[in-house]
């Protein structure tokens, strides 16, 4: 095991905890920034989207993960995101100025609805965002001068200072765009969660009564928490609308926020990482449906593709079995077996045995 | 002048009167108890004075502020911090998180700049874990720094959350019945720890508290109260000597 | 002439939303958890009765089909607590949740495979008969609808205020721990509560099917029945009846007088309309913590 000698305060204030975590992040990076000339345009397009997914994930996360309010909405912040920043594109804004605009007000629509949201808890609040859900893909088709209304829209092309980042015509810049996005948004969220505002928000979650002792408005709080949480999805909702080019309301649908729940569910609730992991695996399994498919159809003739919904089924088997054995995710899973091999060989079974506890009501506030 | 004081409080839920008609004032620098049989409404006046219940009638004052106009939230801004009798701390963070939330009030950075970490909050930061150090080295808690507090046995957690209360540096501490639940010899620490608040830290302390070893050793004046009304006040042998009180607690001439 | 037949034909939507909620409010009720997958068990248990009693199926009288279908979707309900729901005992709500989410993709998978996504009609002995009174026309399946829910609601009630599994069940739902130690088999009582309900959801799905073509997406109605669980406030068997009323009347008059996206809005307004004004909904159960 890897002993990390902390001489200074600022060790643990650091996002990284030593030269090696550092480096590590850096080699990441790196390989990230240089796939465009390691994989083909498929697969580069495939990354892309993987990219956004993990910022959307990312989002839900802040609300889910660390502030423990749990919205079945959020794919109404990814289409408000996306209309918006087309709309302000079509009305003659750049991009750099369109996009930011678009998370802003992304943000301020979440803050807004989370105030008289945040009276409620629980169960009570994700059945509220269910609602508002709904609210907004209605008003979306109602609201067709802007957003196409059944017919949808084309999102507009992007360029800065006159270079292209179109999805099509320039997929290595739009990619490189999508990277440098996601990547200071990371960074922003891992400074959030070692800031006090961070610690804010995990101490809202975790008692509320003693989060107002000390002195936390735990409302002004719980607001904070969903706006960014809905802006960070806006701006993943801008990037998916370009990613698709040519949009409707259809794009947006619940699945999308329960494939959204399923992100941050099996990457590993409130871990920064997970976000990416489940994205990994949300975008990854398709693909490999489709090899296994293709795979089975040309070796023993038969044709999976006949049976609709096999995808949906497969993405629910994985989540519950992730929900009934490893309720901490991919993430959680992964420090666990780094921990053993670390104690390697003093680790022993019980040490990551879940301890089960009685539910406790939640009526009680 | 006196730093809290507590004027005909009472609060009624439906028919009960919780607390009806408790007056005290706690001089700065004192330690001062309030006990009673379970039921009393002990842990209800501290409810009321960190504005978790809107009282019925009465006024509390906190250094000639009137309390029962804030919010909650308000109150740790002023410098009372509290303890609460069945714990609540932050379950899924370390001791040394915990410790730092206790900072909160202390804050002056905003979300923007937390999440550029400007070169200002991390001067912050440094001076809230200067702080945080300070409690853990007092309450002896070095061993636990970055322990989750879900793992924790009950009495480090019931340590954790008074250094949390401590971590806010505050002027008033509240304990509520700090001692519940701890051994004989996690009791002692306690008290010392209370003599210590007072005299190296400055601290003014209210408590409830059951066990009155804990209560005549550390204390200066005692209020007694049964079923929401105060019995006696004095010095806690006063208090143990006076007939009303000694009839709360044994049962023995409901009429008191 | 024309509103009341819109009532009346509302009654009988709102009294399918009713009885979905009520499956809700059961669990919640007794375990304090959300089953998601309320609406697409509705959608299950439509589909066996269908399987049991259609001619070109198993062809047997539709009483039979009915009851069969019930105790089909006990057993379903029953073991979706055995196998999968107990365990997660002890995690956070939210885990229930997203579980239940997926369980409903896997029954409208079910559902899809065996029965295809063509929609398809349930045969009843009271298709297409129709009562006239003094001008307007109520259907027979409308007023089956609307007794067989008054009737099952209260046949619930009943269990709930007067049996003793009833009365456990109610204390299970307050503490588990407590009601545990007081000797209430807690684990055994959750497994009977998801069977009711998956009984209640096909009689929902039965009086869905006897007013329309059923496929494996209808469990979609669901979302709807939560709004008006929520309106009722989530623990009150009562209730959740009302609330579905409430959605069942007000949707078919708001598209009769406005644009019919705001019809579709309707009900989540109400719903948000009321969890603003009372978080915990019309009957609430909310009480402050004590610390």
């Amino acid at each position: 095991m890897r002993v990390v000698f902390k001489t200074s305060y600022d060790r643990d204030i650091d996002l990284h905890k030593d030269g090696i975590h550092r480096a590590r992040i850096a080699v990441l990076l790196a390989v990230m920034a240089a796939l465009p000339f390691l994989v083909g345009t498929y697969y580069l397009a495939e990354a892309t989207n993987t990219l956004i997914w993990a910022l959307a994930g990312m989002g839900l996360m802040v609300a889910v993960g660390h502030t423990g309010q749990v919205s079945l909405g959020h794919a109404a912040f990814l289409a408000i995101g996306a209309y918006t920043d087309s709309a302000l594109m079509e009305a003659g804004l750049p991009f750099v100025v369109s996009f930011p605009l678009a998370g802003l007000a992304t943000g301020l629509f979440g803050a807004l609805i989370a105030v008289p949201a945040v009276r409620m808890s629980g169960i009570y609040l994700a059945i509220a965002t269910l609602a508002v859900f709904v609210i907004v893909e209605e008003m979306v088709i109602l609201l067709e001068p802007v957003t196409g209304g059944v017919g949808g829209i084309m999102a507009p092309s992007i360029s800065i200072l006159g270079i292209s980042f179109d999805r099509y015509g320039a997929l290595q810049n739009f990619y490189w765009l999508v990277l440098t996005i996601v990547a200071l948004v990371t960074w922003g969220y891992a400074n959030l969660m070692r800031s006090p505002t961070g610690r804010s928000f995990l101490a809202v979650r975790d008692s509320e009564v003693s989060a107002r002792a000390l002195g936390i408005n735990v409302t002004r709080t719980k607001a904070l928490a969903f706006g960014l949480s809905s802006g960070v999805t806006g701006l993943a909702g801008a990037l998916m609308g370009h990613y698709i080019g040519f949009f409707n309301y259809e794009l947006f649908s619940i699945f999308i926020s329960i494939n959204l729940l399923l992100v941050v569910t099996i990457g590993g609730l409130g871990f920064i990482p997970g976000a990416f992991l489940g994205a990994i695996l949300i975008t990854g399994v398709p693909q490999l449906i489709a090899i296994l498919r293709d795979g089975l159809n040309a070796s023993i003739g038969l044709d999976l593709s006949t049976i609709p919904g096999l995808d949906t089924m497969i993405f629910s088997l994985i989540l519950i079995g992730f929900i009934i054995f490893e309720p901490t995710g991919l993430y959680g899973r992964w420090l666990k077996i780094r921990a053993w091999v670390e104690l390697f060989p003093l680790a022993r079974r019980d040490m990551f045995r879940r301890q089960k506890s009685y539910l406790k009501t939640e009526r009680m506030k | 002048m006196s730093l809290l004081e507590v004027e005909d409080l009472a609060v009624h839920f439906g028919g009960v009167k919780a607390v009806d008609g408790v007056s005290f004032s706690v001089e700065p620098g004192e330690v001062f108890a309030i006990i009673g049989p379970n039921g009393a409404g002990k842990s209800t006046i501290f409810n009321l004075i960190s504005r978790i219940y809107d009282p019925t009638r009465g006024a509390i004052r906190f250094d000639g502020q009137d309390l029962t106009v804030l919010k909650s939230h308000d109150i740790a801004t002023l410098g009372i911090a509290r303890t609460f009798q069945n714990i609540e701390l932050f379950d899924h963070s370390t001791v040394l998180d915990n410790l730092l939330m206790g900072r909160h009030t202390h804050r002056t950075t905003n979300f923007v700049q937390d999440i550029l970490f400007l070169p200002r909050v991390r001067r912050e930061e440094r001076a809230h874990r200067h702080k945080v150090e300070e409690v853990i080295e007092f309450l002896e808690l070095e061993a636990y720094r970055e322990k989750m507090i879900a793992g924790l046995p009950y009495g480090v957690r019931k340590v954790v959350e008074i250094g949390r209360a401590l971590a806010l540096s505050p002027r008033l501490i509240l304990l509520d019945e700090p001692a519940s639940g701890l051994s004989v010899e996690e009791t002692q620490d306690v008290a010392f720890w209370i003599e210590d608040m007072r005299r190296d830290m400055g601290l003014t302390v209210l408590m409830v508290e059951h066990d009155m070893s804990l209560v005549t050793g550390v204390c200066d004046r005692v209020l007694a109260v049964a079923n929401g009304k105060p019995l006696a006040m004095g010095t806690p042998a006063e208090v143990q000597a006076h007939p009303d009180v000694q009839a709360a607690y044994l049962g023995t001439g409901a009429a008191a | 002439m024309e509103l009341l037949q819109l009532v009346i034909g509302g009654l009988a939507n709102g009294c399918i939303y009713g009885l979905v909620a009520l499956g809700f409010v059961l669990i919640y009720k007794a375990s304090e958890g959300v089953n998601f997958a309320q609406g697409d068990m509705m959608m299950l248990g439509a589909f066996v009765a269908l399987g049991f009693g259609n001619a070109d199926q198993l062809g047997l009288p539709f009483g039979l089909a009915v009851i069969l279908a019930m105790a089909v979707m006990f057993c379903v309900g029953w073991g979706v607590e055995r196998l999968v729901v107990r365990q997660i005992f002890g995690q956070p709500q939210f885990a229930l949740v997203i579980l239940t989410i997926a369980l409903g993709f896997v029954f409208r998978f079910v559902a899809g495979s065996i029965w295809g996504y063509t929609p398809l009609v349930l045969e009843t002995p009271f298709a297409g008969r129709n009562l006239r009174a003094g001008g307007i026309v109520i259907g027979l399946a409308d007023l089956v609808a609307i007794g067989a829910t008054l009737g099952l609601t209260g046949a619930l009630w009943l269990f709930f205020s007067h049996t003793r599994i009833g009365l456990a069940a109610q204390a299970a739902s307050q503490n588990q721990m407590a009601a545990y130690i007081v000797g209430v088999p807690v684990m055994r009582i959750n497994s009977l509560i998801w069977g009711l309900s998956g009984a209640v959801a096909t009689v929902a799905g039965v009086l869905y099917a006897t007013r329309g073509a059923i496929d494996p997406n209808i469990g979609l109605l669901g979302i709807k029945a939560f709004a008006a669980a929520v309106i009722g406030g989530m623990g009150s068997l009562p209730g959740a009846l009302l609330g579905g009323l409430i959605i069942g009347v007000v949707e078919p008059i708001a598209g009769r007088y406005a644009p019919g996206e705001l019809a579709q809005m309707s009900p989540y307004i109400i719903m948000l309309v009321v969890l603003v004004l009372r978080p915990g909904g019309l009957f609430s159960q909310m009480q402050m913590k004590k610390v």
